[in-house]
């Protein structure tokens, strides 16, 4: 007589379908793709800065297509979508525990914000849009 | 006295018996429970009842025991905490995912307690001192920054959540890292250095991809979820230290 333990095997490639936080925590993880492809496509156009100006103003044209603002536009939702997950998880990361009580996880993950928006500010200040 | 209420619930139960079978069915129940009952109640009324042959664990009926954990609608929930009323229509009820079925709704839970055991989960004193000397005191605060962690009731629930766990058996998993975490805390403890060992590896912290699971499921709100990224951010300053900062070599 057999008495073995009954092992399931996890889908290795279809896992995530199994419970709605998996779908979310993958979508996240997509995110990154584009996040790559915008790092990517920096990396090319310092590239063309450096081979001289027609290269440059080809560059700039090729930004200007419509393929490219849709890109744009996708790489945008994807990078804010990651940035205020991983900001709401700074608070797990990074407890701040003050005599017996601990600082709110929303101050802590709120300070992110903020450091967020005064360094885009103070970049957009840096490359003159004010 | 007022009556208690009834309701008919309708149980889905996975069967597995390892003498004679070679797959899990479902099988189907139905019983009459009280309206405040938890899933936990009904299973009990069907042994009593219906089907004295249904396997599954249980001890405390009050979540503290951490027995009692099973897949309800495919979640991993306790089965004593989980109230019939919350539901509406058939409830599916699975033994947890990731472990080798026993029998029934009984899981085999070893590998998980061959890991809690690699983390050595006690206190390995930083200085031993003899008894006379007394106890070793600690501050309220002290006490605070790893009480949450100590709260785990080794349910195996965020294991049965755990996506990393399921693909990768080797990773030593949610509780058991939560459990080294939960004594490198504490201030009377110094055995950061040996749990190293097996917590800064790819098996430890290392696997784990923040899915953020665990600490959705976990009943004792351990939240396994923080304790594991503040790992991964000390053994890298561990390794910052080591690697980078001469004279950092330890
Ligand atoms: S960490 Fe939470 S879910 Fe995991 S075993 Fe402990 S009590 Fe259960
Ligand atoms: S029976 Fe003890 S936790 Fe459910």
């Amino acid at each position: 007589m057999s008495r073995r333990p009954l092992v399931r095997e996890v889908p290795p490639t279809s896992w995530y379908f199994r419970h709605p936080r998996y779908l979310r925590y993958m979508s996240r993880e997509i995110t990154s793709i584009f996040v790559g492809a915008y790092c990517l496509l920096l990396v090319v156009g310092l590239q063309r800065l450096a081979s001289g100006p027609t290269a440059w103003e080809g560059f700039l044209l090729g930004l200007r297509s419509a393929d490219s603002i849709v890109f744009h536009l996708l790489a945008l939702a994807a990078a804010v979508y990651h940035a205020t997950t991983w900001f709401n998880a700074t608070q797990k990361a990074m407890p701040i525990q003050i005599g017996e009580d601990f600082v709110p996880g929303n101050v802590i993950s709120g300070a992110h914000y903020v450091v967020w928006v005064v360094l885009s500010f103070a970049i957009l200040f840096l490359v003159g849009v004010f | 006295m007022t009556q208690m209420k009834e309701r008919l619930v309708q149980l889905e139960v996975l069967r597995y018996n390892p003498d004679t079978d070679t797959e899990a069915h479902f099988q189907r129940y139905e019983v009459t429970c009280y309206e405040e009952g938890v899933v936990l109640d009904a299973l009990n009324k069907i042994k009593a009842d219906i089907d004295p042959t249904l396997n599954f664990r249980w001890s405390c009926h009050m979540a503290v025991c951490g027995s009692c954990g099973m897949m309800i609608n495919g979640e991993p929930k306790l089965s004593c905490h989980t109230f019939l009323r919350e539901y509406e229509g058939v409830i599916r009820v699975e033994p947890l995912t990731h472990f080798p079925i026993e029998r029934d709704l009984v899981t085999a839970p070893d590998d998980f307690m061959e890991k809690l055991k690699r983390v050595k989960p006690y206190i390995i004193p930083k200085e031993d001192k003899p008894i006379s000397e007394g106890e070793y005191k600690q501050t309220p605060a002290q006490l605070m920054k790893f009480r949450q962690y100590s709260m785990c009731i080794n349910c195996m629930l965020c294991y049965a959540a755990c996506p990393q766990y399921g693909l990768t058996p080797e990773f030593i998993g949610p509780a058991a890292l939560t459990m080294a975490h939960r004594y490198n805390q504490d201030s009377r403890d110094g055995g950061r250095k040996e749990r190293q060992e097996v917590v800064a590896t790819h098996e430890g912290v290392w696997e784990c991809t923040f899915v953020g699971a665990c600490s959705e499921v976990c009943p004792a709100h351990v939240d396994p979820a923080s304790a594991l990224q503040q790992m991964k951010i000390t053994s890298s300053i561990d390794w910052i230290v080591e690697h980078m900062i001469p004279g950092g070599k330890k």
